[in-house]
């Protein structure tokens, strides 16, 4: 796994810094005019002997560009019928009145080819108005890691016309399920943002539940039921060790890596009352960060590692707090109506998703840290536990349906949304899902 | 036309007011139901009990995000207490559960809060607390899969296991 991710050289041929740009898109607010877009199809280079693998690596590449772009919300990619010219000659200089003639605003031209078992992927940029190439890129890797070099272009294209990091070369940690409702057989499951490439981590012999990556390496730390004891555990996805949190009599719930990576926050129930501790995975040292009869869980850090946010029922019912790092300074964040729960820290750093409960209905919603602002993005029947993208614009969580008495009718199901509350998109997974957590950026 | 256009409305307006009436009647009886088998938010029903000896009922339940014992679950405990006290070889696991609806996290705490409100009790009563383990499940082992009042309370609860 590790060489194949780590394969990928980056050449730069040309980096437009000087152009002008007229195109630029504007991701704060609802994106009701996506930016039409042309995704050509890479042009396959002939000379290449694996000539029919690299037709279909040149076109399932802009495949996926295509598809990251529409499911972005902020692109409305073109028919591919509609394009008037080839991709080879597109690609060494578009004639761009024929490109503004199917009114596209942007194109992306490229061409691929395949030598001594290495890939080769060029892409440019181009802005129609303006005329002019704002970017070109070029990769070279092992030709089984295409879909990666698809997420990575996406990723500059994204930066270069919004002003922003991407999140399109990233993967997401989730809880596949399957079997009746009250017998529910879970595994840890992985897969790239768009769907492809799921693997499973776990066999289902035990339940296991809330994945969370580790923001700077492979790690995930997740609870698991091994042998009846409810424990958090730690798992590097690459070399499929794993090991039990830290030495507690009891149950460990909740996991999740500070902001560094170096220590898992969670809670621990003990004799009836959950508090919050802390384990640095170093030194392995234990520390307790909350201390009240009540319970305290769904801890999460800043990004700057400074303050915390978690939820906690001692003023009766479920609401969110935020302290200090080191447990001092607690304050209850949410007055609004109803309960509130599973709270999350941006990346950026200036708002908290969260769950909330209201008479009857499920919401996800964003609020500042000091809980002014907020918004509620989305209503339904059940839905919690939001993760966010690492860039801080999109929100993955998971939604269950109502059921008979035989649990009929029952489904899990990943859906994200925008910050906006636009773009709402159910993520297909190959079995029910839940319990959803996004990776950082794999390159940056 | 405009009067085989009215006839129509009208056939359809009773038959719509057959089938609602014929709803109605059967919507009230199941609340008539669940209002006998649930008092305040507590199941009080028997459907999903199982015994652990003649007489001695092997779960209590609780009431939307509390963990309180109620008079009926106080008295299934003492009956516990009581088999267990005659039962000295026997020991046992507390297993505390949450309804679908509450976040994953907070429920897990909430069923470990239950299953040691119930061992607390049993404790009380001389049960030694090395007999008793307890194991929250939170709501991911539902005794009834339905989403409704009935279904949740039934699902609110902690059930006494032998665990040897």
């Amino acid at each position: 796994m590790k060489n194949i991710l780590f394969l990928i050289f980056l050449f730069v041929v040309f980096f437009a810094k000087s152009t002008f740009a007229l195109i630029e898109i504007d991701i704060t607010r609802g994106n009701l005019n996506p930016l039409p877009i042309a995704v050509s199809p890479l042009h396959v280079e002939s000379k290449s002997s694996e000539i029919l693998q690299e037709i279909k690596v040149g076109s399932e590449i802009s495949k996926i560009i295509e598809n990251n772009l529409l499911r972005s919300g902020l692109f409305n990619p073109l028919e591919k019928d509609s394009f008037v010219q080839k991709p080879d000659i597109a690609h060494l200089k578009p004639r761009f009145e024929d490109w503004k003639l199917i009114k596209a605003q942007a194109l992306i031209t490229g061409k691929v080819n395949i030598t001594n078992d290495k890939l080769r992927i060029e892409f440019r940029l181009w802005d129609i108005l303006a005329a002019k190439e704002l970017m070109a890129l070029a990769f070279t890797t092992v030709p089984n890691n295409w879909r990666r070099v698809a997420h990575i272009i996406t990723d500059k294209i994204y930066k270069r016309l919004t002003g922003e990091e991407g999140y399109f070369d990233t993967r997401i940690i989730y809880v596949a399920e399957k079997g009746p409702k009250n017998q529910r057989i879970k595994r840890l499951a992985i897969m790239d943002q768009d769907g492809a490439n799921t693997k499973y981590l776990t066999l289902g012999n035990e339940l296991v539940l809330t994945p969370r990556f580790n923001p700077t390496n492979q790690m995930v730390t997740y609870m698991s039921y091994f042998r009846n004891l409810p424990r958090v555990y730690l798992l590097d996805i690459e070399t499929g060790v794993q090991e039990v949190v830290g030495d507690f009599a009891g149950m460990t719930f909740a996991p999740r890596f500070s902001p560094d990576g170096k220590k898992i926050i969670m809670s621990f129930a003990k004799d009836g009352n959950s508090d919050i501790f802390t384990m640095d995975l170093e030194t392995r040292v234990v520390e307790r960060i909350t201390e009240h009869p009540a319970i305290d869980t769904s801890p999460s850090y800043s990004p700057d590692g400074k303050y915390i946010c978690f939820n906690s029922d001692r003023s009766g019912y479920q609401q969110i707090y935020v302290m200090r790092s080191d447990g001092s300074d607690v304050k209850r964040i949410t007055f609004g109506q109803g309960i509130y729960g599973t709270p999350v820290w941006s990346p950026r750093g200036d708002l908290i998703a969260f769950t909330k409960m209201y008479q009857g209905k499920f919401y996800i919603g964003v609020m500042r840290t000091d809980g002014s602002g907020e918004r509620l993005l989305t209503e339904n029947y059940y839905q919690e536990a939001p993760s966010w993208s690492p860039n801080g614009r999109v929100l993955i969580f998971y939604r269950e349906t109502k059921s008979g008495s035989q649990g009929e009718g029952f489904s899990a199901t990943l859906w994200s949304i925008d910050l906006t509350g636009y773009n709402e998109r159910l993520i297909e997974t190959l079995t029910d899902a839940s319990d959803p957590s996004w990776s950082s950026l794999l390159s940056k | 036309m405009l009067l085989r256009y009215s006839l129509r409305n009208i056939l359809l307006i009773i038959m719509a007011a057959l089938i609602l009436s014929a709803c109605a009647a059967k919507t009230t009886k199941k609340i008539e139901t669940q209002t006998t088998q649930i008092t305040g938010d507590t199941y009080t029903g028997d459907e999903t009990v199982k015994y652990l000896a003649t007489g001695v009922p092997d779960r209590v339940f609780f009431a939307t995000n509390k963990s309180v014992l109620t008079t009926a679950s106080r008295d299934t405990l003492r009956k516990q207490a009581a088999w267990l006290r005659e039962n000295k070889s026997i020991n046992v696991t507390v297993e505390g559960h949450a309804d679908e609806r509450g976040t994953r996290e907070y429920n897990l705490a909430l069923g470990e809060r239950r299953a040691n409100a119930a061992k607390d009790y049993l404790m009380t009563y001389g049960i030694s607390g090395n007999r008793i383990s307890t194991i929250s499940y939170g709501k991911e082992r539902p005794v009834n899969s339905g989403s409704g009042p009935l279904a949740w309370s039934q699902n609110r609860r902690s059930v006494t296991v032998k665990a040897n």
